[in-house]
């Protein structure tokens, strides 16, 4: 992020800035108190999952009760299947209707590019019951890509690749032009890389959307073999465990884990993707 | 290149995501409304026109409009406190206060996390007896309280864990329209003789204004679609203290299997977020700062 070289004379000086500095370290510890409340639990015996001892023993046996306890092993990789294939359909389908809508003026362009933006409000998340009944007639409820249709045409993405693909100089366009290159070369070889840093913001947000995705993959799926993580954790932590909750929270962990450290490891590119991705 | 082929080649672009958007955004808004006004098939009962009776059983459905309530309680306690954080979050994070990547860190972080596990999470800090806020209750001798089991605290208790998934989220948005404002404003602001408070109010909030439009619509939206954490900690319980309109669609459609009374909830869904788009078309679009 870039920082003003200047600092600026509204910045709080003196005692205001203890107290301000204060606040944000307070507000920032309740913010980061759930996880570490999680934390705490899901490495330390059951007997201490509410008790808060320095001296409490650390343990992996939690992870590895929970992990034996439900299929996590199948969930990581149904989700890493469904997020793979709605990132690269996104971004297949969303490049070529991103590059039509910068570069062609084509008949009805301008009601084909409302008819995308009306999927910013009317998205799939809601039209749940009638998406479950074209899932049911294609015949493929409890699957993978039953999850994934209905984000595969992202009006996001379409709108986001389309405003990045209009800054493109049309002078290096046509320069490709000239030389005797085609669309479909031109879009690839001048168009996608120039565009990176906006596949790489997009691919970001897109991959922790569906990782963290809920209700739709609760729906469409009920076996062990298509259910992503999430629904795999919430099936888990719903029947009865006797409400262990070393376990649970392990489990959660588990679930949100590699994204977690991802955005641990990658924060400045995870912040500037959402930001990117966010501002269009 | 030809100014018919120029035709040909953007609809041959666009066709493939055209076609997923007509097979499951388009066609499906579509038959929502379309089954809205059938009965739900059954069996060898196949569907039958029915007219508005759906419709007139949500009117009378009490569930219904204690959904609609809990839904609009839930976004005026979520929306404005999540941007009044956001902003607040934002400002510090700007201002270089000691760790400031730590303090951003802290404030980003629930965003990546799935809102199932966090709520998971959030279950067992307000579970009674030995959660979290029950200890620190207990410490000031409060006595016992089931924070998500009494219908007066749990949609509280809901809209809190919402509010700590967003904040962050919304923070990031005016941190970048922060790094925008050119310092010379507030040098000059400042050889004006103009206070902290008057260069905020006047001058920082004014140019977030863009900024707030943008977030206010991502809220709006949300508060009508997070039903995440409803489905782990509350099940829109007790007695539908927390059942949101997407909540109560979901137990109508995949509970009750009442699909066309579902469709017929999903319509006031579809009206609700329409009227957003129509308000952000009228109002707000030529104000905003993209494009």
């Amino acid at each position: 992020m870039s920082q003003a070289a200047r600092r600026s004379p509204f910045e709080p000086t003196g005692f205001g800035r203890v107290l301000e500095t204060t606040a944000a370290w307070v507000l920032a510890v309740l913010w980061a108190l759930p996880l570490l409340y999680a934390v705490w639990t899901a490495f330390h015996p059951a007997e201490f999952s509410a008790r808060f001892e320095l001296t409490a023993p650390l343990t992996l046996q939690n992870f590895a009760n929970a992990w034996n306890a439900a299929p996590f092993g199948r969930y990581f990789v149904n989700t890493v299947a469904l997020v793979t294939l709605i990132l690269v359909s996104q971004f297949v389908l969303c490049t070529l209707a991103a590059y039509a809508f910068a570069r062609f003026r084509f008949f009805g362009a301008d009601v084909a590019f409302f008819l995308v933006l009306l999927q910013l409000m009317i998205m799939p998340d809601i039209l749940i019951v009638e998406n479950y009944r074209t899932m049911a007639r294609l015949g493929i409820l409890d699957s993978i890509p039953a999850i994934a249709l209905p984000y595969v045409a992202s009006a996001f993405g379409i709108f986001l690749l389309r405003q990045t693909f209009k800054q493109v100089p049309r002078e290096l366009d046509e320069a490709a032009r000239v030389e005797g290159a085609g669309s479909l070369r031109i879009l690839l070889r001048v168009y996608v890389p120039l565009a990176k840093p906006i596949y790489l913001a997009y691919g970001l947000v897109s991959v922790s959307h569906h990782w963290n995705n809920f209700l739709w993959p609760l729906i469409v799926t009920n076996s062990v073999e298509s259910r992503p993580l999430t629904v795999g954790l919430q099936v888990f932590s719903s029947t009865d465990q006797g409400i262990d909750w070393s376990i649970i929270t392990a489990a959660t962990l588990i679930t949100s884990g590699p994204l977690l450290i991802a955005f641990l490891l990658f924060q400045r590119q995870f912040v500037q993707s959402f930001m990117r991705a966010g501002i269009r | 290149m030809t100014r018919v082929n120029a035709h040909v080649a953007g609809w041959l672009l666009l066709l493939p995501a055209v076609a997923f958007l007509a097979l499951f955004t388009h066609w499906p808004a579509v038959a929502t409304l379309i089954d809205s006004f059938h009965s739900t098939p059954r069996g060898r009962r196949p569907a039958a026109f029915v007219g508005p009776d759906n419709y007139a059983v949500m009117i009378d459905d009490p569930v219904f409009w204690q959904s609609v309530s809990n839904n609009l309680w839930f976004a005026v306690g979520t929306i404005p406190v999540s941007i009044a954080l956001a902003i607040l979050m934002a400002l510090w994070v700007n201002d270089r206060l000691a760790g400031r990547t730590w303090l951003r860190t802290a404030y980003f972080t629930p965003t990546v996390l799935p809102m199932i596990a966090v709520a998971n999470i959030w279950l067992f800090f307000y579970t009674p007896q030995y959660g979290l806020l029950e200890q620190v209750t207990g410490l000031f001798g409060a006595p016992s309280h089931n924070w998500l089991g009494t219908p007066d605290t749990a949609l509280a208790c809901v809209i809190v864990v919402a509010i700590w998934k967003e904040a962050g989220f919304f923070m990031i948005f005016y941190l970048a329209a922060l790094q925008q404002i050119p310092p010379s404003l507030a040098e000059a602001a400042a050889l004006e003789g103009a206070s902290r408070g008057y260069y905020l109010r006047r001058i920082v909030l004014p140019l977030l204004m863009p900024t707030t439009m943008f977030v206010l619509i991502n809220a709006v939206i949300n508060a009508f679609r997070m039903v995440d954490h409803i489905i782990v900690m509350t099940r829109g319980g007790p007695d539908n203290a927390t059942s949101l309109l997407l909540f109560y669609i979901y137990e109508v459609g995949f509970k009750f299997w009442d699909t066309a009374y579902a469709a017929a909830l999903t319509m006031v869904l579809v009206v609700v977020l329409g009227a957003v788009a129509l308000a952000q078309y009228l109002f707000l679009e030529r104000r905003t700062h993209y494009q």
